[in-house]
């Protein structure tokens, strides 16, 4: 649905995004990551055909988003990071002005329709101003969502949303990416990790790493952390630890917890909680430490600032398997 | 074309949402009472003195349009880049041209209903002179207004478009506004090629000595259409020019 072959854009002497290569199937929810200023915004302006690229092609659906720019922006539903909206209308009149630019037949069923979907429907005949940011954001959703697009472009869609409404409207995105195609910045680790098929992480304009979420971390850590609580003396729980050959390294931190390290396909668990209760400590609490999205995101972002090492994968959306790291240039 | 018509009739209502709209008709309708009053109350003592309507809408547009006009049009599309929306029309199905179009018939259609408004002066004029007011004059001086109006927001439409912020829009169109109002007066002094341009380009020249003398005259029909199209041309362009940055 979204293909993207050497993207780049320039900004006087800087580059905003430089040669980026991904593409997007339909019914995927693809998660944009990257720290402020890695280009995400700068990526979807120019997927929305806001702006143009300085080179490379993007089509959506087919369409070239600069020569057939009409066609794309009829295909893409695009909610900026800002949630840009008109202030002084109610939110009824503005989703009817919205539909009607995208000449939506039936306006006022379809506003009716993604206002439920986005949960404001006692709130329609409401001023947008006196609207609250989450409320705001989930206009600005249903604004999005108004003409039933194949493609939807989210900035940010979550931010400034209480607990509550970012469960329901990560549900809505999750929902919505059953039959279309979903591309979401973000910078909520967990959130990519939690509806996101695949991951893109940019850093400074450049593709840093792209695969699925369990991929990444599989193949980035080969090592398991276990933290692990005994009743009694922990040092000597530690000793016992110490003593198993596979296990990497252990140390106590400073809660008291043991903390030892293992290869995957190794897994200590069983042997240590059987040779700590044959010693005859009770064991109070074991939990592994999956390593998450935020540590792969800081270790291949600063890998890229320090060593020029960079993280790709192979660009086939079906099939991203392998996480190989390449050294650049 | 819809497009361009859903955009007007959001502008034309947004005005309505706000104070503006209706402090402009207070102060329009509320100066041109007085000043009609002050017409009448004279032709009633110097029975020499005929009221004419001309001098009314000549009020109308200066000084009443001359500051309503770039108070309306100087939030049209600044305000529009400032608060990020531009990014939501122009990336929906709407070209640049038909936003900028939007955007000015929608301001413009505000105006015309000003206009279409004091329309009850000459009727209520009409009453009162014998014997009666000169229908073809009324016309013509009515069509120049409207022409002058339309000139007039598209130069405040497409100066919103070039500056981000509202304010510095108000002070350029107001600047423009007046400089090509009063730009035939050193013409006079000039000669050659400057004073024929400074005529030429002279909102005042092309409207007080023809629509508001009763003429209907093509040579100023086509300086205000074109002064209306140019702008709007503009708009647009510098609009695409700023993607391209």
């Amino acid at each position: 649905m979204i293909d993207v072959t050497g993207l780049t854009k320039v900004y006087g002497v800087n580059n905003a995004v430089s040669d980026l290569t991904f593409n997007a199937k339909k019914g995927e929810i693809l998660g944009f990551l990257g720290p402020n200023g890695a280009g995400k915004t700068t990526t979807m302006r120019i997927l929305t055909g806001y702006i143009p690229p300085t080179s490379g092609t993007v089509t959506i659906g087919g369409f070239d988003v600069i020569e057939q720019s009409m066609e794309v922006r009829k295909l893409v539903g695009y909610l900026p990071e800002s949630v840009p909206l008109y202030t002084d209308m109610r939110v009824n009149e503005y989703l009817q002005f919205m539909g009607s630019l995208h000449k939506v037949k039936n306006v006022k069923e379809r506003v009716s329709t993604v206002l439920e979907q986005v949960g404001m429907t006692e709130r329609a005949g409401s001023f947008i101003c006196k609207l609250s940011k989450g409320m705001r954001q989930r206009v600005g959703l249903a604004q999005a969502l108004i003409h039933e697009p194949e493609v939807l472009i989210l900035d940010e869609p979550t931010v400034g949303l209480d607990p509550a409404q970012i469960i329901e409207v990560r549900k809505l995105i999750q929902e919505i990416g059953k039959e279309k195609t979903v591309l979401l910045s973000t910078h909520i680790l967990s959130e990519a990790q939690q509806i996101c098929n695949r991951v893109l992480i940019i850093n400074r304009g450049k593709l840093v790493a792209e695969d699925s979420p369990e991929n990444l971390q599989k193949n980035l850590f080969n090592s398991q952390k276990v933290f692990v609580k005994v009743s009694g003396d922990a040092k000597a729980a530690l000793e016992i630890i110490k003593a198993i050959p596979e296990v990497n390294s252990s140390y106590l931190d400073d809660q008291g917890q043991i903390v030892f390290e293992n290869l995957p396909e190794n897994d200590m668990r069983p042997k240590v909680t059987k040779l700590l209760i044959s010693s005859g400590f009770d064991l109070l609490d074991m939990h592994t430490d999956s390593v998450n999205l935020e540590e792969i995101f800081l270790q291949l972002t600063a890998k890229d600032e320090h060593t020029g090492f960079s993280q790709s994968s192979s660009n086939d959306a079906g099939d991203a398997k392998s996480t190989k790291i390449s050294k650049e240039k | 074309m819809q497009n361009i018509w859903t955009i007007a009739k959001k502008e034309y209502r947004s005005f309505f949402h706000s104070a503006i709209a209706y402090i402009i008709g207070v102060v329009v309708f509320l100066s041109l009472g007085i000043y009609f009053y002050i017409m009448l109350s004279y032709g009633l003592q110097y029975q020499s003195y005929v009221p004419e309507i001309e001098n009314l809408m000549e009020w109308i547009v200066f000084p009443l349009f001359f500051i309503s006009v770039p108070v309306l049009t100087m939030r049209t599309i600044a305000d529009e880049n400032r608060n990020g929306t531009l990014e939501l029309i122009l990336t929906a199905p709407v070209r640049d041209a038909e936003l900028v179009i939007g955007k000015w018939l929608g301001t413009y259609l505000f105006f015309l209903t000003i206009v279409g408004i004091s329309v009850i002066y000459p009727i209520v004029l009409n009453f009162m002179v014998s014997p009666g007011i000169d229908l073809q004059k009324l016309i013509a001086v009515y069509l120049g207004v409207c022409l002058i109006t339309a000139a007039m927001t598209a130069i405040g439409v497409c100066i919103s478009a070039i500056c981000k912020n509202p304010i510095v829009s108000l002070i350029a169109s107001l600047g423009v506004i007046i400089i090509l109002w009063i730009i035939s007066s050193p013409a006079q002094y000039m000669t050659g090629f400057f004073s024929t341009l400074c005529t030429y380009l002279s909102l005042y020249d092309h409207f007080e000595n023809s629509f508001y003398l009763g003429t209907i005259d093509l040579t100023d029909t086509i300086y205000f259409l074109s002064f209306t199209v140019f702008p709007l041309f503009l708009g647009t362009r510098v609009i695409e020019a700023r993607r391209w940055k």
